[in-house]
């Protein structure tokens, strides 16, 4: 997998998401991946995307260091539809020849991924952690970082003859490109040539924005979750007044999500969002890996819980063992006082 | 005339017991002995759905596993709340399959068995979760497919509305039958067995196939099928300070405070 092969456009591909003409945060970060794996394959990192009206969109993804950009843009594009999208994608992934496909491992991606490999009959990796070139049995390969049971592990996988190769990666995990306005990259024009069976088994009629219970996640620079532990404290008023006070969202685990503290948006783990603030903290969490692998990002990670032996003091920078009733109100006044 | 339903059935090892599992240092292979295993829980979704869809339109719930000979528990209990007919797709060759390889070794099955009009599968299992063996097997089978599934509604004799889920929102989804889908939690709560359902076990039919029985090349299942493989596994480490605060509980937070403003946090 040195550079470019036979038959091969010499191109590793990003395939771009969007939802009413934005780009979905994970594509950029797939491109600031692209962006170092192309030059150390010698490749040319391309995205495609697909939408309507979107041509801003395509220049954010020249922005953050796409050099091509196939665009289809058509009416019946505007949402995600199944079955036009995979065939579409299929068809100029056959054109082209692309050596690297990286999707999102989002709602949409993880569908389309899986569907576009199959028509192509090539690997599928499920929601990488990370990407990088290493020599396996004397060969440079491009290794898949996978988390695998419950994070307590990472498996490294390739795909070694077919091509593509195709990879989802987590969002959250890789961090995002510089924005550059003086970036140049080639628009290429798709003509997508819709044809009635792209549309007539299944067909999106609606997409339904739901407002989120709380702030959004990813962009926050402090993060403050909620676990089980919180229980003894009857509700997660305190957790909420820490967060105030120094300028952070309110998240929750598994179990905090489930007594309905905190809406599924809101998260963290695994099965939810993954996120990599300036500042975690974990209130009453024992840290399960299926928890702590959705803030293994964060720049530092304050750790709170009354179980010395809990796992999460193994994953956190800072550790305060104790009851959340008595270290919670004293953290709080100590922050308002320092400011 | 009723509808023939599929429900694609993983066996997992118990993910409470997922921080039990641990690297032999040795051999570098994965040492899961003693994890006890469970129906993945979104198949139970799965297979409550289509419980559900045989009882409204009427039809046939057939609940299907590729696994070792004790996966056939996992379809035993299927059977207990309610499917009619379990298939094990049980071969060495199936062994180390990867998403594609596992398509295809359910492909071959389904193939043998006929036609179905809808096929459910749980959106991702709580081993691997890669959410890619439902969506691979509907391009195999050439069906409709959709991810994400967390409503489906029946507009019609051979047409369903799903809602599928997307980050902050949801998708209305027009389908045709025939069609594969994959289901989330919020679907439904999957119903327990009951005496009489137990009972009815005996009665139903418990097909085991192998690779010959249903045509399946052995190029194209187990790991000699799979684009994929894994060249090694590791323990992530964690790389964290590990720091824990000492004193009383005023002193533990005033030295936290203290090290997260050294360290930029605040």
């Amino acid at each position: 997998m040195t550079g470019r092969e036979m038959g091969s456009s010499g191109e590793i591909w990003v395939i771009a998401e969007q939802r009413g003409g934005k780009v979905a945060e994970v594509s950029l970060e797939l491109l600031g991946k692209g962006r170092k794996l192309s030059r150390e394959l010698d490749l040319t990192l391309s995205s495609v995307l697909l939408g309507d009206g979107v041509e801003r969109a395509a220049d954010e993804l020249v922005f953050h260091g796409a050099e091509k950009v196939y665009l289809f843009e058509e009416e019946r594009l505007g949402y995600y539809q199944g079955d036009a999208y995979a065939r579409l994608l299929t068809d100029i992934a056959r054109e082209h020849g692309p050596e690297i496909i990286l999707i999102g491992a989002t709602e949409i991606g993880r569908e389309l991924a899986p569907r576009v490999a199959a028509r192509l009959g090539t690997g599928l990796t499920a929601h990488c952690i990370d990407l990088h070139i290493d020599e396996v049995d004397g060969t440079p390969r491009l290794v898949h970082m996978v988390p695998g049971w419950g994070g307590n592990l990472v498996m490294h996988v390739v795909c070694s003859e077919k091509r593509p190769q195709i990879v989802t990666v987590k969002p959250g995990i890789l961090p995002k490109p510089e924005r550059n306005e003086d970036n140049k990259g080639e628009i290429v024009r798709v003509k997508p040539r819709l044809r009635a069976d792209d549309f007539s088994r299944m067909e999106t009629v609606e997409v339904v924005e739901e407002t989120a219970e709380g702030i959004p996640l990813e962009p926050a620079e402090i993060v403050v979750c909620a676990g089980w532990g919180m229980n003894a404290l009857g509700d997660l008023s305190k957790a909420k007044e820490l967060a105030g006070v120094i300028g952070g969202v309110v998240a929750g685990t598994r179990p905090a999500t489930d007594r309905g503290w905190v809406g599924e948006d809101q998260m963290i783990g695994q099965s939810g969002r993954s996120v990599r603030p300036r500042l975690f903290i974990s209130l009453g969490a024992s840290g399960a890996m299926h928890y702590t692998t959705g803030f293994t990002g964060s720049q530092v990670i304050l750790a709170v819980d009354k179980n010395p032996q809990a796992p999460i003091f193994q994953v956190a920078d800072i550790g305060i063992v104790g009851d959340l009733g008595e270290v919670l109100p004293c953290l709080i006044e100590e922050l308002k006082k320092t400011g | 005339m009723g509808l023939d339903i599929l429900v694609c059935i993983k066996q997992v090892p118990d993910p409470d017991h997922f921080s039990e599992v641990r690297l032999d240092a040795r051999t570098g292979r994965i040492v899961r002995e003693g994890i006890p295993a469970i129906i993945n829980p979104l198949d139970r979704n799965a297979l409550e759905e289509a419980l559900r869809a045989k009882a409204k339109v009427s039809g046939k719930v057939t609940a299907i596993s590729m696994g070792p000979p004790q996966a056939r528990k996992a379809l035993e209990e299927a059977l207990a709340v309610g499917a009619d007919r379990g298939v094990l797709l049980c071969d060495t060759a199936f062994a180390g399959a990867d998403t594609l390889a596992t398509a295809t070794a359910l492909f071959c099955a389904v193939r043998k068995l006929g036609r179905f009009d809808l096929i459910f599968c749980g959106n991702e299992t709580v081993d691997s979760g890669t959410a890619q063996v439902g969506p691979q097997l509907s391009e195999l089978l050439d069906i409709a497919q959709v991810s994400g599934v967390r409503e489906v509604s029946y507009t019609g004799d051979n047409t369903l509305e799903v809602k599928r889920v997307l980050e902050h929102g949801y998708m209305r989804v027009r389908l045709k039958l025939p069609a594969l889908l994959c289901v989330t939690k919020d679907t439904n709560q999957p119903r327990l067995p009951t005496v009489q359902s137990i009972m009815e076990v005996a009665g139903k039919e418990m097909i085991t196939w192998t690779a010959t029985d249903i045509g399946a090349p052995r190029e194209h299942v187990g790991l000699k099928g799979s684009p994929t493989c894994a060249v090694g596994v590791y323990e992530s480490k964690s790389g964290r300070r590990r720091e824990i605060m000492q004193g009383s509980t005023e002193e533990k937070v005033r030295r936290a405070v203290t090290r997260l403003r050294e360290l930029g946090a605040i």
